[in-house]
């Protein structure tokens, strides 16, 4: 595997929404391919005739029935919130009109 | 009452409801010993006095009036700080929640408030229980009781600890790659892992959905079942619950007879790596269990060595996801919104802000893997390694009933020690991690110390899903063997704090 | 919305010039004889389940803000999903009136980026496995030359989970881009979705913005049929995505296209595609390129505009969302949704064709005109075919086209333009008074009877069973009625009579003389 750049690094943060200053991410860039270079291991063994296993567990068909519970007082929903306005979470202005 | 706190909980459990004591003795005990010492093990992150009191009388009130108690009504317990509990702070030992007080009771605290069991607080560790040691928690570290400038494993360092400091007699603790096993092998402790799917995930904040489990931490193998038979069951609420009856797993604990068992020693998961004192007092276990009656081979399982690599692929890639609402919009920390930053810029001050170093270079490693280019190789490969782990473990439980192998490679190593080595402190889960990549149970229990430093060293028992009641009745006949030889349990043997 | 708030849209408050760049377009007749339309349409359809997708929470619309919420759908710490049953057999249903195979095994996805309308910032949708795949909608649409018929093959349907909603707030112009901040409602979050997506439409040339409208207007009629949503586009429970692209020829590499959102009309998906065509066109053959990107549809404008175009493509970094199982209909459970599918609206239109008796052109005009369903309501509330035929296409169509909606969307029940027939069929109404009965009850006057209270109407309607049994006996008896028109009133004794019979003898005789006389226009 190649090692990993700087600006790959700085594209990641974006995408995870991580505002690290410029020596952080250096510092993530060593670290990253440090442990890159040793997980790249399970390469070794995943051949194309091994089926993935993403749930532990085999269930299939988990469902509930379509009936209402009760909901959290608006009260309760918006108590942790850091901004409130008229029953909404307020939230800082959106650049984006969609993401 | 100090005599109380060196109790065991089916000891208290009988002592309440006999009457020797109340629950709210019992709690008061245990909130003294708190006050005492937990300054120096910092085992708490919050302790809810008010709350266990309460709990207590109510317990108190139901004996008197007639009410048949539960087998651990007034037994009190250490919450470990990533499970919900109504109305009481849950940090997740991370600056961004800090304050955050849930609306809402995990399945697993409900179910202890229901079978009256006495929540003293929440237990201290790794944030968002990303590490080994506690020393990732953002509200400082945990000390281990044995050594207090030592850690005491992690990430559930808080709860481990807790009991080996005598500050509660159970804990519930969460594992995820080793959280319960590594801590209890580093305490002198008892933990287990369920089945994944044996105890409700609601309300555990996740960390790596497919692998986290909560589960009991105590200090014998009958305490752990007891708590075990509380906590599990299905959960209509978390889809992933196994709709199935919980594995006898109190009656094992008593049946404690390991005679034509066959004992499985994973040959990966031993030799070089593990520490001479580690390796002896495990070999001696073994030995022991050979002379109770237990079959014992050696058995290989071949792709252990690979289960590393594919759990730190598989849990940041989780974690990158699951830590992705924590971004100050709807509870927890926001940072930088003074109306100059747009919610982009929040978003991503808040989170740099409030996440630790270790969930950051996670969040990172994750991203990186699920992306666009490296999925197939890295994210996609490591699934396809844990169907490798799995089939070893079902070639291996065809030949034997349980698998065996030293808990963590070391003893409790010195606080600092590994924090700025990832790769070192990821070492720590080489032997418990399968157990979490196959949804297989997994204890860990103490089998002595090690010659060279005094420390407590645990042995890992392994089972097949859904056959939880195993490790009990293996780890129950260990545990009276080795109480025999010692004459005291181990803890007896730890300072007095 | 009960709490009033100056929600914002995109429509530019201030100066339109100022903040939208004018688009140049090509005259739509050069479009079609320069270039060739591809079409993809993508439909996200709001299920009319009870609760949530992977939460117990309802589904009311309009409730006030965050009263339908739980640590589940508000993405709290420790919440966990679980797969509303009724949500999957409607996705099943839906797979299966669409002609697509029913998956065996699929699973949901998080599709992960972050945006506060979404509380974990992921969205869990499906990815790779969606629940149906390649099936197909056969359509009508209306042409000078009579209807045509096409197939719409649809690449799949999969479920997901619908996001919260945002207000913006603060700016003077309203403009999401000058708000100051935003508040967020996640009574939405968390609402199951259907999204149908076509494979690429072509062939279709000219007839593209028509090919569009019909098909939306066959999808929101197979959804209603199938009782699995009602399908609202004003209250977005149906929302299109429209995707465009021109090539030069038909044999020529599909071009770039553009997605356009917030296309909430069927009136609108026929406006928009055609805006995107003259405007694809107006920069091709000006040498400019097409740009990858998302564009918001203005109803009120009648325009598309850009939204931030995307530097890079998004990682959505799509795995297996590891808190759900994976999805396993049986085939036992898949052929019996079949078997119980309601009657889906092609045949459903065939047969009240025959039922109504009428024509291919007929059928056409009301399916094209959004009035089939609104007439057979009518029908079922009592009213003859041909009179509600009448009302919809005629009068109730040309106040719906004055207004700019559908004609489904005017704010009157079919039942009460069934009362409106029977009062015209009574005599209790003439037809110019019953558009006045109309045009009250869409001014929001009430139903039809207190309409017709409200204007004094209502003195008329007393002889309203009188004058049918009058007109009924003159009908009857035209060889007495022309003796009666030639002058000969004594003859009048005989219809009155009739009438008397008819009436059971508890009419006024005198009464029934002075209306006969009325009715035949001879004052008395």
């Amino acid at each position: 595997m190649p090692s990993i750049t700087p600006a790959e690094v700085a594209h990641l943060a974006r995408l995870a929404r991580l505002d690290l200053p410029p020596d952080h991410l250096a510092r993530l860039a060593g670290e990253l391919d440090v442990i890159l270079a040793s997980v790249a291991k399970v390469g070794e063994v995943a051949t194309a005739d091994i089926p993935p296993t993403s749930h532990p567990l085999p269930l299939t068909n988990v469902f509930r029935a379509d009936v209402v519970h009760a909901c959290l007082t608006p009260d309760e929903a918006l108590a942790a919130a850091p901004s409130v306005e008229a029953g909404r979470f307020r939230v800082p202005r959106i650049l984006d009109e969609e993401a | 009452m100090t005599g109380l706190t060196r109790r065991t909980a089916a000891d208290l459990a009988a002592v309440v409801a006999s009457g020797e004591a109340s629950a709210v003795e019992v709690t008061r005990a245990h909130l003294d010993r708190i006050a005492a010492v937990d300054a120096g093990v910092h085992a708490f992150l919050h302790v809810d006095a008010d709350g266990a009191l309460a709990a207590a009388a109510a317990v108190d009130a139901s004996r008197a009036a007639g009410v048949p108690l539960g087998p651990l009504a007034g037994v009190p317990l250490a919450l470990k700080d990533v499970l919900t509990m109504r109305g009481i702070p849950t940090t997740c030992g991370s600056r961004i929640l800090q304050g955050w007080r849930p609306p809402y009771d995990a399945t697993v605290t409900s179910r202890l408030k229901a079978a009256g069991v006495v929540i003293l607080g929440k237990t201290n560790m790794d944030e968002f229980a990303m590490g080994s040691s506690t020393e990732h928690s953002a509200y400082g570290p945990t000390h281990n009781p044995w050594d207090l400038d030592r850690i005491p494993g992690g990430s559930g360092g808080g709860s481990a600890a807790a009991i080996a400091a005598f500050e509660a007699p159970l804990a519930i603790g969460t594992d995820t790659g080793g959280s319960i096993r590594q801590p209890a092998a580093v305490t002198g402790t008892v933990g287990v892992k369920p089945t994944y799917g044996g105890v409700s995930r609601y309300g555990l904040v996740a960390l790596a959905s497919s692998l986290d489990q909560a589960g009991p931490c105590a200090r014998t193998v009958l305490d752990a079942a007891l708590l075990h038979a509380v906590i599990a069951g299905h959960d209509p609420l978390d889809s992933t619950s196994i709709d199935a009856p919980v594995p006898a797993v109190v009656e094992a604990a008593l049946t404690a007879d390991v005679r034509g068992m066959r004992v499985g020693v994973v040959r990966e998961l031993t030799g070089e790596g593990y520490q001479a004192g580690v390796q002896q007092r495990f070999d001696e276990a073994v030995a022991l269990l050979a002379g109770l009656g237990a079959d014992v081979v050696e058995v290989s399982c071949p792709h252990f060595p690979y289960a590393l690599a594919a759990y730190y692929l598989i849990l940041p890639s989780e974690a990158s996801s699951n830590l992705a609402k924590f971004d100050g919009m709807r509870f927890g920390l926001r940072a930088g919104d003074d109306g100059s930053h747009s919610v982009e810029e929040v978003m991503g001050l808040t989170r740099a802000e409030g996440f630790g170093d270790e969930v950051i270079r996670r969040i990172m490693l994750g991203t990186y893997a699920l992306s666009a280019g490296y999925y197939d190789a890295y994210y996609g490969s490591a699934q396809k390694v844990r169907t490798l782990i799995t089939r070893d473990f079902a070639a291996a439980f065809e030949q034997v009933d349980v698998l065996v192998s030293p808990t963590a490679p070391t003893t409790a190593f010195k606080l600092g020690e590994k924090l700025d080595d990832p790769l070192a402190m990821y070492l720590n889960d080489i032997a418990t991690i399968p157990a979490n990549l196959a949804g297989t149970p997994g204890m860990s229990l103490p089998v002595g110390l090690a010659p060279q430093d005094g420390l407590p060293v645990g042995l890992q028992i392994m089972a097949p899903v859904m056959a939880d009641d195993r490790l009990y009745r293996v780890g129950a006949a260990l545990e009276a063997a080795l109480l025999s030889r010692w004459g005291a349990p181990i803890l007896e043997g730890a300072p007095v704090l | 919305m009960s709490t009033d708030l100056p929600v914002v849209t995109d429509i530019p408050v201030g100066d339109a010039a100022s903040t939208r760049a004018v688009e140049a377009l090509m005259p739509y007749d050069e479009v079609v004889r320069t270039f060739d339309p591809v079409l993809g349409l993508e439909v996200h359809v709001e299920l009319g389940t009870a609760t949530k997708m992977f939460c117990g929470c309802p589904t009311e619309f309009g409730a006030e803000p965050n009263t339908q919420v739980c640590p589940t759908c508000l993405g709290l710490p420790g919440s966990l999903p679980v797969v509303n049953a009724v949500a999957v057999e409607s996705a099943i249903r839906i797979g299966l009136a669409l002609n697509c195979d029913i998956a065996e095994w699929c699973r949901f996805a998080r599709k992960n980026y972050f945006y506060p309308d979404m509380p974990k910032n992921y969205q869990v949708s499906q990815y790779d496995e969606p629940i149906a795949t390649n099936g197909y909608l056969d359509i009508e649409v209306p042409t000078p030359d009579g209807p045509r018929s096409f197939r719409i093959e649809i690449e799949r349907a999969h479920m997901e989970e619908d996001t919260g909603k945002t207000s913006h707030l603060g700016s003077d112009t309203g403009r999401i881009l000058g708000a100051d901040y935003s508040l967020v409602d996640y009574n939405r979050a968390g609402i199951p979705l259907i999204e149908v997506v076509t494979k690429p439409i072509a062939g279709i040339g000219e007839l593209a913005p028509d090919v569009a409208k019909a098909y939306v207007g066959e999808l929101r009629a197979l959804m209603q049929a199938l009782g699995v949503s009602d399908a609202h586009m004003h209250q977005g429970s149906l929302r299109c995505d429209v995707n465009l692209s021109l090539r030069s020829s038909p044999d020529a590499p599909l071009g770039t296209r553009s997605e356009t959102k917030n296309v909430n009309s069927l009136r609108s998906v026929e406006r928009a595609t055609r805006f995107e065509m003259q405007r694809h066109a107006a920069r091709l053959a000006a040498g400019l390129s097409i740009v990858q990107e998302t564009r918001h549809w203005s109803e009120a404008l009648g325009s598309s505009s850009s939204g931030r175009s995307k530097e890079q493509a998004e990682d959505y970094r799509y795995f297996p969302e590891p808190d759900l199982v994976p999805v396993a209909p049986s085939r036992e459970w898949v052929a019996e949704l079949a078997e119980t599918l309601p009657e889906l609206p092609s045949a459903h239109r065939r047969r009240l064709q025959a039922d109504w008796g009428l024509t291919d052109l007929e059928l056409s005009a009301a399916v094209n005109a959004g009035a089939l369903g609104p007439i057979e309501a009518t029908v079922a509330d009592g009213a003859d075919a041909a009179a509600a035929r009448k009302w919809w296409l005629g009068e109730l169509s040309r106040l719906a086209n004055e207004r700019g909606v559908d004609v489904g969307d005017l704010p009157i029940f079919p039942r009460d333009v069934a009362r409106v027939i029977a009062l015209v069929d009574s005599g209790a109404l003439t037809d110019k008074l019953a558009r006045q009965v109309v045009e009250g009850v869409l001014a929001g006057a009430g139903s039809p009877d207190e309409v017709v209270a409200a204007r004094g109407f209502k003195v008329v309607s007393d002889d309203g069973p009188l004058l049918a049994a009058i007109d009924a006996a003159i009908a009857a008896n035209p060889d007495v009625t022309a003796k009666i028109l030639d002058g000969k009133v004594a003859a009048a004794g005989a219809i009155i009579g009739a009438v008397m019979k008819a009436t059971g003898g508890q009419a006024d005789a005198a009464k029934v003389r002075e209306l006969l006389l009325n009715r035949l226009g001879l004052t008395p």
